[in-house]
């Protein structure tokens, strides 16, 4: 086993961490950060639930090497709001009621604001096909297709109707 | 407990969003998972390889050489610390690590501990074992046979009174079987018009909370303190004590919230191990599983039914026979509870004056099975709604019709003799009938494209008796802090409860703050399972916040405040007091009242406190030439009393529906000589959102469940009940395949349209 130190940008504040260079980045960032928005579920980056942007695309944090952040931009859930203020899509998942026990949940609004700043205006098939590669058990996908749309209309800077 | 006193305020009703909405949208949750305590070591298992057999040798020796491994455990070990290591709700059946035998694949033999989880995990696969492989038991319906026997003697915990009697029984893997008989069911054969018989069977199939089991125990001489994913603190503190020998007060069962439970996380699961590992070692021992091992922890039960019906010149149903079949797997579980409570309307939610069931729970050489999301009625409403509407097809009768002939009406006894009260179960399926315009002709497709739709209705007694204990603490400032048990896995609980004390002490829901689930503090609950806190917890919560509001009209009046007066309870304490000071606490206990069943007839007049009810409707289109099914429209109406948090019911209905889609279309453990062989999320598919149909409705009926707290009953489980067989009576209208067993995947529905013309299928590889 190797040590080694890495620096990166974490959430716009340079970092640096002490690994092994076979931890992934989900622990790194579990065990030296704290942040604990991004989870491990299935471990074989089919649920999205460890979901962590890096250079600004979605990677599945459980099964990226830590080693590879080196010298990296890294974004987390934690990075959504802004102080008190949610972000849009934070603001939407919470008035749909798009989620249920919150496990899946960051990795669910890593990307879907990844989806609006791509197509701000995304319909029900092209949200589905975007978001399919996450999994919520609770199921909470019919509420998640709702606060997309809801986010999309926030960020327009549109009032949403009722 | 009168009506009147249930007067619907401001709180109660309010679509209120999640009280912990900020903390789960900000990443800031915590689950155990994640957790860690310094100092933490990382336990991974080495489990069995063979289905049945006797451990000859256990090598650690490489592992224990590991540069980083801490320790090596085997069940010597364990034995040290706690001589009887033996756990389990229902029976002591299962062993902290294996004991001379193994009796599944997957169940854990040794454990590795280590500071970094990756070495842990590396030197677990250099540990090897050797076993003398014994004759395995896989299917149900052979272990009732007992030629080959799992367990050589029962170990009934002593909890349950009908299981006292299997102590020490030898040579049988019946862990429970449970009777009902009403009337001359043979009697009823012989003089009815028609008589019909099916069997029917359901898979195995997995909880999947994206959360994995986690629990980390830090074990001192003056106790153990335990974080764990746990739907049931208060059952896993009297376990742990037990396996010590302590008081419950030198255990400490901490929860936070829940990545799902679904029913898997409930009674004792990894607390055990955890506990003896860091008494062994002294130290905080983390067990956390992976996906994978979820695979080898606890399951739902396959089951095999064999239904038996006889109808008269009319259309009623005048008999029926049950004889239901459950797997449960290696270790019972809570198995033989499924067996009986679900045993109590395996006939359905039909109106029969003769009725005969046999309910077993049997040991298998499989993972355990345990409660998943409808505590056995999931697999008995594909059974007894299938034959339903197969019944309706062969006498020529509209299967809604059918249903309607026969369906349980307010006031009429179920087959437990109960009175059926507060069942809105007709109109549940009218209003499935109404939205799928069940009375106009369906658009029936074209060319190997064929629409189909089909109806289901179901009925659950809520487990009972069971017992939840409140505290609401308000403040000297006014602010209340409520401590109940229930355990958020996601369904809402915590916002439901502090809406009903934000009504009680006519205060907003969103001041009500909820202690963590700590059982230092918080007081007892029976656990979180089949839809029962909002009823029992409910009450709870209600009359601890009643016995707070009576305390504080005490205080003013104490104080000499006129009778109706609004001062601010911070004046009310200051006067007393004389600065900010003290506090006042509402405590409030409900059980309710139960009659258990005559161990020979089944019967009591008091099976229940209530009742769920549900109906749901599909409609399908089935390419005829792949056998790919496709759900356009599914429709789950629920009776759930009245909704507390009316979205937050919507939730729980859509969510439950397409869980038990997944259920119903694909999923399965696939299981060779015993081992799962699709033990990932990447091979046991569970739903996404491409799997979401396109029509989904979601509705509670107008209700008010009188002794409900203020009109609401649980509704956690009920939109599952109905959704497999809704679809399968789909898929038989739509193409004329009557499939009996789940899942009802694109090969099952090919290979049922095959069969019988001159292209059949041939046999799997």
């Amino acid at each position: 086993m190797s040590r080694r130190t890495i620096a990166f940008e974490l959430n716009g504040e340079s970092v640096t961490a002490e690994i092994e260079t076979h931890h992934n980045l989900v622990e790194v960032l579990q065990r030296d950060f704290n942040l604990t928005g991004a989870r491990e579920s299935c471990g074989q980056g089919m649920c999205g639930c460890c979901t962590v942007l890096v250079n600004g695309t979605a990677v599945s944090g459980c099964l990226y090497l830590a080693a590879f952040v080196d010298g990296a931009q890294v974004r987390t859930v934690e990075s959504l709001a802004d102080g008190d203020t949610l972000s849009p899509v934070q603001e939407a998942f919470i008035e749909a009621g798009a989620f249920q026990c919150g496990y899946c949940t960051p990795g669910f609004l890593l990307m879907a604001t990844q989806l609006l700043d791509e197509n701000p205006d995304p319909d029900d098939d092209a949200i589905r096909h975007y978001l399919s590669g996450n999994l919520c058990r609770c199921a909470a996908y019919p509420e998640i297709i709702n606060a997309v749309k809801i986010a999309a209309r926030k960020r327009k800077g549109a009032t949403a109707p009722a | 407990m009168t009506e009147a006193r249930h007067e619907v305020g401001s709180q109660v009703g309010r679509s209120l969003p999640r009280i912990e909405a900020r903390t789960k949208v900000t990443g800031r949750a915590e689950y155990t998972h994640t957790m860690q305590l310094a100092g933490m070591l990382h336990a991974k298992l080495f489990r069995s390889t063979v289905a049945h057999g006797r451990i000859k040798s256990i090598d650690t020796s490489a592992a224990q050489r590991m540069p980083g491994v801490h320790r090596v455990i085997t069940s010597r070990d364990i034995r040290r610390v706690i001589p009887e290591p033996y756990y389990g709700p229902a029976f002591h059946d299962q062993p902290i690590l294996a004991i001379d035998k193994v009796h599944y694949v997957g169940e854990p033999v040794a454990a590795v501990l280590a500071a970094d989880p990756h070495v842990a995990e590396a030197a677990a696969a250099l540990i090897v074992a050797e076993y003398d492989e014994l004759p395995a038991v896989f299917d149900e319906i052979e272990a009732a046979k007992n030629k080959v026997l799992v367990h050589d003697e029962l170990r009934p915990a002593g909890t349950f009174a009908d299981l006292k009697h299997l102590k020490g029984r030898k040579g049988t893997n019946t862990a429970l079987d449970f009777k009902l008989r009403r009337g001359d069911v043979e009697h009823a054969f012989t003089t009815a018009a028609r008589v019909f018989e099916h069997t029917f069977r359901t898979q195995k199939v997995l909880h999947a909370a994206l959360e994995p089991f986690a629990s980390i125990a830090d074990y001192r001489d003056s106790g153990v303190t335990i974080i764990s994913a746990s739907q049931g603190p208060s059952f896993v503190r009297t376990e742990i004590a037990r396996l010590l020998g302590w008081p419950e007060n030198r255990v400490r069962i901490k929860v936070p919230y829940l990545g799902g439970g679904f029913g898997g996380k409930l009674y004792i699961k990894l607390e055990a191990i955890a506990t003896a590992l860091s008494m062994i070692v002294r130290r905080p021992v983390k067990v956390a599983l992976t996906m994978e091992e979820q695979f080898y922890t606890i399951t739902k039960h396959p089951s095999t039914f064999r239904i038996k019906t006889g109808v008269d010149k009319s259309g009623r149903i005048t008999g029926r026979k049950c004889e239901v079949y459950w797997n449960g797997g290696a270790y019972a579980d809570i198995g033989p509870r499924v067996t009986q409570k679900s045993g109590f309307t395996a006939s359905g939610p039909y109106d029969i004056d003769n009725v005969w069931i046999d309910s077993y729970a049997l040991y298998t050489n499989l993972p355990p099975a345990g409660a998943l999301r409808g505590f056995g009625i999931p697999q008995l409403v594909w059974a007894y709604e299938r034959h339903t509407d197969i019944m309706a097809r062969e006498l020529r009768l509209d299967p809604l019709e059918f249903r309607r002939r026969n369906i349980l009406r307010e006031g009429r006894p179920q087959a437990t003799g109960t009175i059926a009260r507060d069942i809105k179960l007709e109109a549940a399926l009218d209003r499935v009938a109404a939205r799928l315009r069940w009375n106009e002709a369906l658009e029936r497709g074209a060319g190997p494209l064929r629409r189909g739709r089909g109806l289901a209705i179901a009925m659950k007694a809520v487990i009972s008796p069971t017992t939840s204990v409140a505290n609401v603490n308000i403040a000297a400032d006014g602010s209340i802090i409520l401590s109940c048990g229930t355990v958020d896995m996601g369904q809402g609980s915590d916002t439901a409860m502090t809406q009903i004390v934000g009504e009680v002490l006519n205060v907003p829901a969103e001041s009500v703050r909820v202690t963590p689930r700590d059982t230092d503090i918080t007081p007892y609950d029976m656990g979180t399972l089949g839809s029962r806190s909002l009823f029992h917890m409910g009450h709870a919560v209600r009359l601890a916040a009643e016995e707070a509001r009576e305390k504080l009209k005490a205080l003013a009046r104490e104080v000499g405040e006129p009778e109706g007066s609004n001062a601010p309870i911070s004046d009310l304490f200051r006067k007393k007091y004389g600065m900010q000071a003290g506090n006042i606490i509402g405590t409030g206990t409900y059980k309710p009242d139960y009659v258990p069943p005559d161990p020979a007839s089944g019967a009591t007049p008091n099976a229940t406190p209530f009742w769920m009810c549900a109906a749901a409707g599909a409609e399908v289109e089935v390419d005829t030439e792949t056998g790919a099914v496709r759900v356009i429209r599914l429709v789950n109406v629920v009776d759930c009393g009245r909704p507390l948090n009316p979205k937050i019911v919507e939730t729980q209905i859509s969510g439950a529906a397409l869980m038990q889609l997944g259920f119903t279309m694909f999923e399965k453990m696939q299981i060779d000589g015993g081992q799962v062989t699709n033990a990932s999320l990447a091979d046991y598919k569970i739903p996404g959102m491409l799997d979401v149909p396109r029509g989904m409705e979601s509705e509670a009926v107008a209700a008010h469940q009188s002794n409900g707290p203020y009109g609401a009953k649980g509704v956690g489980e009920t939109a599952t009940f109905c959704v497999s067989p809704a679809i399968g009576n789909a898929i038989e209208d739509a193409c004329g395949v009557r499939l009996t067993e789940l899942p009802l995947n694109a090969e099952a529905v090919l290979r049922a349209l095959r069969s019988g013309t001159d292209q059949p299928l041939g046999d799997a590889p």
